[in-house]
């Protein structure tokens, strides 16, 4: 792998961008690797390079069944915050965004990563109690939180509307000024190309129809591109989580739902921060190219089917231009979906399942995005050594029988 | 937009109905003699089906009834002739 820096670009500007080699190997499937990855998203990817980086696992593969990061890693709003309720989550969300700020460093590529500072307003009184009490709650965890008065959450973001006349008018406000935003497809990318380079086979077209067994154990993967004995199979598919689960015979606590996302024509720049609320539900920031990004809820019913409704987008626009009224004659100009896997208490499944190992990363809902370099750290971790990441344990799949569940519904600062 | 027929009001838009979720999980006979696992198993396991399958709308803005329909969930495509009230 060539290294990329700015005397490359330089040096590439003087010779007509010809010297640059492909980011990653388009690997063809060998017989038999240590570990299967199945979900070339960015939580695979990452898994794929923690694995190789820090474990020493250099047999490994990532099969994808369309391409990388063409699943809900290039779908979300690209938001990277950690400010979580529950110690667990905390914790291991914190995990995430400390590898994140040197993360553009550690992989060689820029990803982009921009701590813009994350709002999350409150509307009602109960909104703002709750807010200090997560601020509370955070900053016992080590986690940077602040409230925010109306006055000031006018200061920090200046085209907020803070209309006391509102129908939900902004009393005030959480900021997490280490959160931000990052480029997704390029955090797909740089984990793609640094694996790669330390030995990683990214295959893409290649889905995974069933799993091999031997015994109580798992021993490979049945692909599109014929059978792949495999030593450990870890399984990180996101809103396919359950399909493949049920492929290997076990059933998850996941339901599978639309989440949708849209962005307006680019303009010049005028939101500088993330601004999310839950009472209104929508959660916007600016793009580098100028472009509103625009979220909000799930679809509540089930779906495997890569769009959202227009009843979703009706209601979040309409939340927007509440917080916003200076967007009102701003065009839309593409929307899209992607399928989350909702767990019944928000929060991430990782860790065992019932079959030997067959390890599963999965659950993570409307939140993914700001977990990927966490999540692939800790996963990896539980794959390579056999047992769950400290981080992880709490995750397990285990947690729906024991009853303890770690309920960041709401907790988690944008209730879908 | 889902178009769902309520059995008893006819047709109408998805907003005047609530999710009810996977349809045929009738509650445990004897939840005395359930242990944990089955209880996670009834509380937390779905099948959560890609294509087709049975599920539970209530028209939560109509008459309040409960009802079942067959949706695919890769095409959105509602089959509701053989689900009666």
């Amino acid at each position: 792998m060539k290294k990329y820096s700015a005397l490359a670009l330089l040096k590439g500007g003087l010779s007509g961008h010809l010297q640059w080699e492909r980011a990653w190997r388009d690997a063809k499937p060998k017989a038999h690797y240590d570990v299967v990855i199945v979900g070339g998203g960015g939580h695979g990817l990452a898994t794929a390079y923690y694995l190789a980086r820090e474990f020493g696992v250099t047999n490994v593969a990532v099969l994808e069944k369309g391409w990388i990061g063409g699943g809900n890693t290039g779908r979300n709003t690209t938001i990277v915050r950690s400010n979580y309720l529950w110690d667990e989550s905390a914790a291991l969300y914190e995990h995430a965004l400390k590898l994140w700020e040197n993360l553009s460093t550690a992989l060689n590529y820029n990803v982009m990563f921009s701590q813009r500072g994350v709002l999350n307003l409150a509307h009602t009184l109960g909104d703002v109690r709750d807010s200090h009490r997560r601020v509370n709650a955070l900053r016992l965890n080590g986690v940077d939180s602040e409230w925010l008065d109306a006055e000031q959450i006018k200061q920090f973001c200046p085209p907020i509307s803070i209309n006391p006349d509102a129908r939900y008018p902004v009393l005030g406000g959480t900021l997490q000024r280490r959160a931000g935003t990052a480029r997704h497809d390029a955090v797909a990318w740089g984990y793609a190309r640094a694996a790669s380079a330390l030995g990683v086979d990214i295959i893409q077209n290649c889905e995974v129809t069933g799993f091999i067994r031997s015994g109580s154990a798992i021993a490979g993967v049945q692909t599109t591109k014929g059978d792949i004995k495999a030593g450990k199979v870890g399984l990180v598919t996101a809103g396919h989580s359950s399909v493949l689960a049920d492929l290997a015979g076990f059933r998850l606590p996941v339901e599978s739902h639309p989440l949708q996302a849209l962005v307006s024509e680019p303009v010049k720049p005028v939101l500088d921060c993330v601004v999310m609320s839950n009472a209104v539900h929508v959660y916007v920031s600016q793009s580098d190219k100028g472009e509103l990004v625009i979220g909000a809820g799930i679809d509540a019913y089930n779906s495997y089917a890569q769009r959202g409704s227009f009843p979703v987008i009706e209601h979040q626009m309409g939340a927007l231009l509440e917080l916003f009224p200076i967007f009102s004659r701003l065009k839309m100009l593409r929307h899209w979906g992607g399928i989350v896997d909702v767990c019944p208490d928000a929060s991430p499944i990782i860790g065992k399942t019932p079959i030997d190992n067959l390890f599963i990363n999965c659950g993570w809902g409307t939140g993914g995005f700001k977990a990927t370099p966490g999540s692939g750290h800790v996963f990896a971790h539980t794959i390579a050594q056999g047992e769950p990441h400290k981080l992880a344990a709490p995750f397990s799949l285990d947690r729906f029988a024991t009853g303890q569940l770690i309920d960041e519904h709401g907790a988690a600062g944008v209730a879908h | 937009m889902l178009l769902i027929r309520c059995p008893w009001c006819g047709e109408r838009d998805e907003l005047e109905f609530a999710y009810g979720g996977e349809a045929d999980r009738p509650r445990p006979h004897s939840p005395d003699e359930l242990d944990d696992r089955q209880w996670a198993e009834f509380l937390f396991l779905r099948r959560n089906e890609k294509g087709w399958r049975r599920e539970r709308w209530r028209h939560s803005s109509g008459c309040g009834r409960w009802f079942n329909l067959r949706r695919n969930t890769t095409t959105h495509e509602i089959d509701q002739k053989e689900e009666g009230a």
